[in-house]
């Protein structure tokens, strides 16, 4: 026996063919279901919900391995939901699957399998975890499948983590873990991915789930071009980011995009497409992977949301224990609030939360 | 692998012999009860046998009875039906605040419908006290439902005193005895209830099958509709296997309930005393005495029920914790915190509710498993530190 590994099934493809997977390889293999959000008669298909509940139980009675959900409702609300509103209430973009992995997946679930005598947790995640004999320690690289890489969203996990945790799809392309899914019959086999936030339901934008999850004062004020013109009034920083173009309901001769979110002035700067580039700026809340911290200045490449391509740059430290990360060639939209994330070639080093660029 | 269940409040093994009551109303005595040939007459002769044997159980009279397709219905019945029937005479319903979500849920959807509802507390050993409901009748309480036996803590409630209290307010009183007939004397006249339900699958009898007593003369309105079946109350075929089942439970219990009573307070108490005593930082939940014989029921404190109930089924043994939602998640149960434990507290409960398969060498096993789960999941439970 390989030992004893909890998968978190989603009811997906992806975490149902990592259970099958590993069940392959011998383990000793437990479905877990995390129930998160919200109530009981919801009836979207986003992970999680109580159709992914019960999809995932379909996976676990045709893979024959024991199954339970576990709730975390009350976490995923302090921890998760909560801090997308209040970022999004500060005017940023919030990663809120960066979170859940950080605070929920990779932390209270982890614990919570461990202690129940686990030795590893498994997700459906693309990305790899490799030993690295000559330093003596864990490392995470991107998976093989680069279309499908999920490197980005795990750059949290430190070395106890990586120790506990499989990811066995990172060897495989997103077709061949079709594959497998078809041949084993698995119901997951068919199922499309679920890219929209987990628990803002299908159809439903974002700046309403935030309206009805807990009241508060819009923060109005004004458009305001980079040229100093007042466009006029805005119906609350929360409701823009960083790049948008669209739902401005700005009429001028160029196409207009929100530049930056000044949260003291309440303005939402708006510009021409060119003048969303920038060249530096600036991450807090800095994660390395690694024990032993990397030597900076250090040039890597560097992707700064989950769709972007890792782009070269030179990462420095500051004094306030900032990352001061300087492209090569200016990048469009950086975006506060989202996560930055730090590769050497394949391997992830680290990363922080964008905090501001400089103008 | 050691197989130990101990989830008797949930649901329990059916008997042997109500199986071979039940057989023969499959296939060869299949016919309908409201067929005027011997065929249908024989089934409608188990249904009338088995409402006796029903009444029998909880002394009322046969015709008090009315068959249910189990505990849930014979609570909305209970609740829809009487006050539909009596909201002439006012529109107060109260029902305590932990009750089963079969009571609970039918008290607050016919809140929606317009009447009011009043939620009695309970004091910290899940007691509901007769004062607590004196002091919230109304002169339009037209009903008062409080549970016989707690399904989660186990506390039995002073039924006879909460019933003189309602009907001296001019209200009726039913009662969820689910957890209660079959384990403990339930006799409706020396409760003095005007309605109770009951559940087939708590007594070793079939799921999907359960009654309701109404006392003689007391208007409920019919809860199904379509046929004349049970005096028109509950329209529809009778479920004669289940009937006859149910039936069948009802008389073993009859006979067997006072020796189980005696056998299973000795299991439990040993349960617990073996608990509290290997594990520290453990309550014991509900009535230290007033409790249903063989319901074990306990908190410990910086562990989860969820991680204890996944571990103990590692280990072969079968519990609950909390009330199970339709996910299979578990949510901190509704009695515990209306008791007045924290949440942190209430999310560490432990039911154990012994029955006929268990044996003094399985809670031996128990009390030998226990203490190194919680003591491995507080080692690692970030309550802790």
């Amino acid at each position: 026996m390989a030992g004893r590994v909890f998968v978190a099934m989603s009811g997906g493809v992806d975490s149902s063919v990592a259970a099958l997977l590993l069940k392959r390889q011998g383990y000793e293999v437990t479905g877990i279901t995390m129930q998160i959000w919200p109530q009981e008669s919801d009836t979207r298909r986003a992970c999680c919900s109580l159709d992914a509940v019960n999809d995932a139980r379909l996976v676990a009675w045709k893979l024959d391995i024991p199954h339970y959900v576990l709730n975390f409702r009350e976490e995923f609300q302090q921890k998760v939901i909560d801090n997308f509103y209040n970022e999004y209430l500060r005017g940023h973009t919030p990663n809120p699957c960066i979170d859940c992995n950080r605070f929920i997946k990779f932390d209270s679930l982890l614990n919570k399998v461990l202690a129940m005598g686990a030795d590893f947790l498994a997700t459906g995640h693309y990305a790899l975890i490799k030993w690295n004999p000559a330093k003596q320690e864990w490392a995470l690289y991107q998976a093989v499948d680069k279309s499908k890489d999920q490197s980005y969203a795990l750059f949290r996990m430190n070395q106890f983590q990586l120790a506990h945790t499989l990811l066995p799809n990172g060897e495989y392309t997103k077709s061949e873990i079709r594959g497998l899914a078809r041949e084993a019959g698995l119901p997951a086999a068919e199922k499309e991915e679920s890219q929209e936030i987990c628990f803002v339901p299908a159809g439903k934008h974002y700046a309403e789930f935030i309206r009805d999850y807990r009241p508060f004062q819009p923060r109005t004020g004004r458009f305001i071009t980079s040229a100093g013109e007042d466009l006029g009034p805005h119906e609350g920083i929360h409701r823009y980011t960083i790049g948008q173009r669209r739902g401005l309901g700005l009429q001028a001769g160029v196409p207009l995009y929100v530049l930056d979110i000044d949260y003291d002035t309440r303005n939402i700067l708006v510009g021409p497409e060119e003048e969303l580039y920038k060249q530096v700026f600036y991450a807090r809340d800095i994660h390395i992977i690694s024990d032993s911290e990397p030597e900076f200045p250090l040039e890597g490449e560097v992707k700064i949301r989950y769709n972007a391509l890792p782009q070269k740059a030179v990462v420095r430290i500051t004094d306030q224990q900032l990352l001061e990360i300087e492209f090569q060639n200016p990048q469009k939209a950086i975006t506060p609030g989202q996560s930055v994330v730090i590769y050497q070639g394949e391997q992830v080093l680290g990363g922080g939360t964008i905090l501001k660029f400089s103008q | 692998m050691v197989k130990v269940y101990l989830d008797h409040s949930a649901t329990t093994p059916m008997h042997e012999e109500v199986l071979k009551a039940m057989n023969p109303y499959f296939v060869d005595r299949f016919g309908n009860p409201s067929s005027i040939y011997l065929l249908g007459q024989e089934a409608r002769q188990a249904v009338e046998h088995a409402r006796s044997q029903v009444a029998d159980l909880i002394n009322c009279s046969a015709g008090e009875i009315i068959f249910t397709a189990g505990g849930t219905e014979a609570d909305n019945h209970a609740l829809i039906g009487y006050a539909l029937a009596n909201k002439d005479k006012g529109r107060h319903i109260i029902v305590s605040s932990i009750e089963h979500h079969a009571v609970l849920e039918t008290a607050e959807f016919l809140a929606k419908q317009g009447f009011d509802l009043t939620l009695l507390p309970v004091d910290n050993q899940g007691t509901v006290h007769p004062d607590y409901l004196k002091e919230a009748m109304r002169p339009d309480t037209i009903l008062v439902s409080i549970m016989h036996g707690n399904n989660e803590v186990g506390t039995i409630q002073p039924i006879q005193e909460l019933a003189e209290i309602a009907h001296q307010g001019g209200a009726v009183f039913h009662t969820d005895a689910v957890q209660t007939v079959g384990k403990i004397p339930v006799d409706v006249k020396d409760l003095n209830v005007d309605m109770l339900s009951l559940s087939g699958h708590k007594i070793y009898g079939p799921k999907g099958i359960g009654s309701l007593y109404v006392r003689k003369g007391t208007r409920v309105a019919s809860f199904m509709h379509g046929g004349g079946q049970e005096r028109r109350r509950r329209a529809g075929t009778e479920n004669v296997p289940g009937i006859v089942g149910l039936g069948c439970a009802a008389e073993i219990a009859r006979q067997e309930m006072a020796q189980e009573a005696k056998r299973l307070q000795h299991l439990a108490e040993k349960l617990i005393k073996g608990i509290l005593q290997s594990i520290p930082d453990t309550y014991l939940t509900g009535h230290p005495h007033n409790r249903i014989p063989g319901h074990v029921s306990v908190c410990f404190k910086y562990v989860e029920g969820e991680s204890i109930l996944l571990m103990l089924d590692h280990m072969g043994v079968m519990a609950s914790s909390g009330s199970a939602c339709t996910s299979g998640s578990l949510e901190p149960s509704h009695v515990l915190l209306a008791m007045g434990y924290p949440h942190e507290i209430a999310h560490g409960s432990l039911r154990l509710t012994l029955g006929k398969s268990n044996t003094e060498e399985q809670v031996d096993y128990v009390l030998e498993v226990l203490p190194p789960i919680i003591e491995r999941l507080r080692a690692m439970s970030p309550l802790m530190k």
